[in-house]
């Protein structure tokens, strides 16, 4: 009963791992799209960009030897046949096993006409992150004669704010860009997204919410700034486009499996026979919330793995997750169980905003729905249980 | 079974000590890990691998 993994990432290392914690001792290969060993995402907005901190692996060679598997890397998957298990690889290998499953995470999306420009970047990957180092980091080189370069960072969700805060730590002249009323507004609401904002600009990044971007100016292949709706320009040296990322299921159309804003997946994150998703990529059916539900963040990688190499491994379980995700904008930890809603209504349960260290609840209909911490990391895991399933 | 944290990638998710709540802890001002034991007992050794396995900041490891 061979397994093959497509996506060598936090999904598709924490699946092979689960399995072979799980005793299952059939071959499993792993294909990554990407040439780098297995390394993990979050650090590229933050610590990876900072400095010059090496490869972020999510495990030591080592260890990956010891896991027993055939790793291809470099090797994008181009086609999948659902009905024989059957994946086509740009390279032109055709691979089968018993089990496949779909780790391939997400696609950033770029603006609509979007040209190829030196200077701008979206980050997605290690070698994103390691070009938009090298850019923020030039302090004098050609054209770039201030203390750091300009930067707009166009988009105000989480990674959005991450690399706004990132570059100012660096020196660098930030403003960011983008279409919500506030930093993370859609998913926090008035209140934190609020105190997001307060915090960006106390640390000096010029916010322009509530503005689209129009579009690029270019020198010679070389972006000069944004052009905002209304035809304001914001120079800049650097652009980075973050407005979300679409998961990476283009290789699937003709696969027979049924994809719509992710891999569609049963409650046990089965997307057909024999056919697995976990992670970005993957829209399951949470029997908890009674819907289905796709999550972008770190944890739900490893946990989502976890519970499909549970099922190949013959230990039916079904994924039922409290959603988790944390964000660290300069020195503000984030911190989020449940899935909150900008019209929640937000109470501060433990700790104070004036102090900038509180828990607070999020409610919906009367009922919790969201725990939200502020530089309040254990306190905020113990209001978690309200959470729970009565 | 030896349990190594490392307090340095440690990033607070807590998420350890929903795994395994008689093993980590946290710190009460930052959330940071605590070790309550670097050697629990064998029955245990589920939970350990689970905490290990859900640390969004790899600063769990496990020897068996």
């Amino acid at each position: 009963m061979s397994t093959l993994i497509i996506g060598a990432s936090a999904a598709g290392l924490a699946t092979l791992e689960s399995l072979r914690r799980h005793n299952y001792d059939a071959p499993i290969t792993l294909l990554g799209a990407e040439p780098d060993l297995p390394y993990d995402r979050p650090p590229l907005s933050k610590h990876y960009l900072a400095t010059t901190n090496p490869h972020p692996a999510l495990r030591p060679e080592q260890h990956l030897a010891n896991l027993n598997a055939t790793f291809h890397l470099g090797d994008p998957a181009v086609a999948l046949d659902a009905a024989r298990r059957t994946v086509h690889t740009a390279s032109g290998r055709t691979l089968t096993a018993d089990n496949i499953v779909i780790t391939t995470g997400l696609t950033p999306r770029k603006l609509p006409n979007q040209q190829p420009l030196t200077g701008v970047h979206v980050l997605r990957t290690l070698a994103d992150a390691t070009a938009l180092r090298e850019d923020l980091l030039a302090r004098s080189a050609g054209d770039i004669t201030t203390d750091g370069p300009r930067v707009v960072v166009v988009g105000d969700g989480v990674l959005g704010g991450e690399v706004a805060a990132t570059a100012r730590g660096l020196g660098c002249e930030v403003v960011l860009v983008g279409p919500q009323r506030g930093v993370l507004w859609g998913q926090l609401g008035e209140v934190v997204s609020g105190l997001l904002g307060e915090v960006h600009g106390a640390a000096g990044v010029e916010l322009r919410l509530g503005t689209a971007v129009g579009g690029l100016t270019a020198v010679g292949g070389r972006v000069s700034g944004v052009e905002l709706v209304g035809g304001e320009q914001l120079a800049a040296e650097v652009v980075v486009v973050a407005l979300g990322a679409a998961p990476a299921t283009e290789w699937l159309q003709g696969s027979g499996l049924k994809v719509a804003d992710g891999v569609v997946c049963d409650e046990w994150c089965r997307a057909g026979e024999g056919i697995w998703a976990a992670g970005d990529v993957a829209r399951w059916w949470h029997g908890g919330l009674n819907r289905l539900l796709r999550l972008e963040n770190r944890t739900n990688a490893s946990e989502q793995a976890a519970v499909v190499a549970a099922n190949i491994a013959g230990q039916p379980t079904k994924y039922e997750p409290i959603p988790y995700f944390w964000t660290d904008q300069f020195t503000t930890k984030i911190q989020v169980h449940g899935i909150p809603a900008a019209d929640a209504e937000v109470t501060v349960a433990e700790g104070s905003i004036d102090e900038r260290r509180f828990v607070a609840h999020y409610r919906k209909d009367g009922r919790i729905v969201a725990v939200l911490g502020w530089n309040m990391p254990k306190q905020t895991r113990l209001h978690r249980k309200h959470l729970l399933p009565a | 079974m030896k349990i190594i944290v490392d307090q340095d990638k440690c990033v607070a998710s807590g998420q350890c000590v929903t795994a395994a709540d008689t093993v980590f802890d946290q710190r009460d001002e930052d959330g940071i890990v605590v070790l309550l034991t670097d050697n629990p007992s064998p029955e245990l050794a589920a939970d350990v691998h689970q905490a290990a396995a859900v640390c969004p900041a790899l600063a769990i490891v496990v020897e068996d």
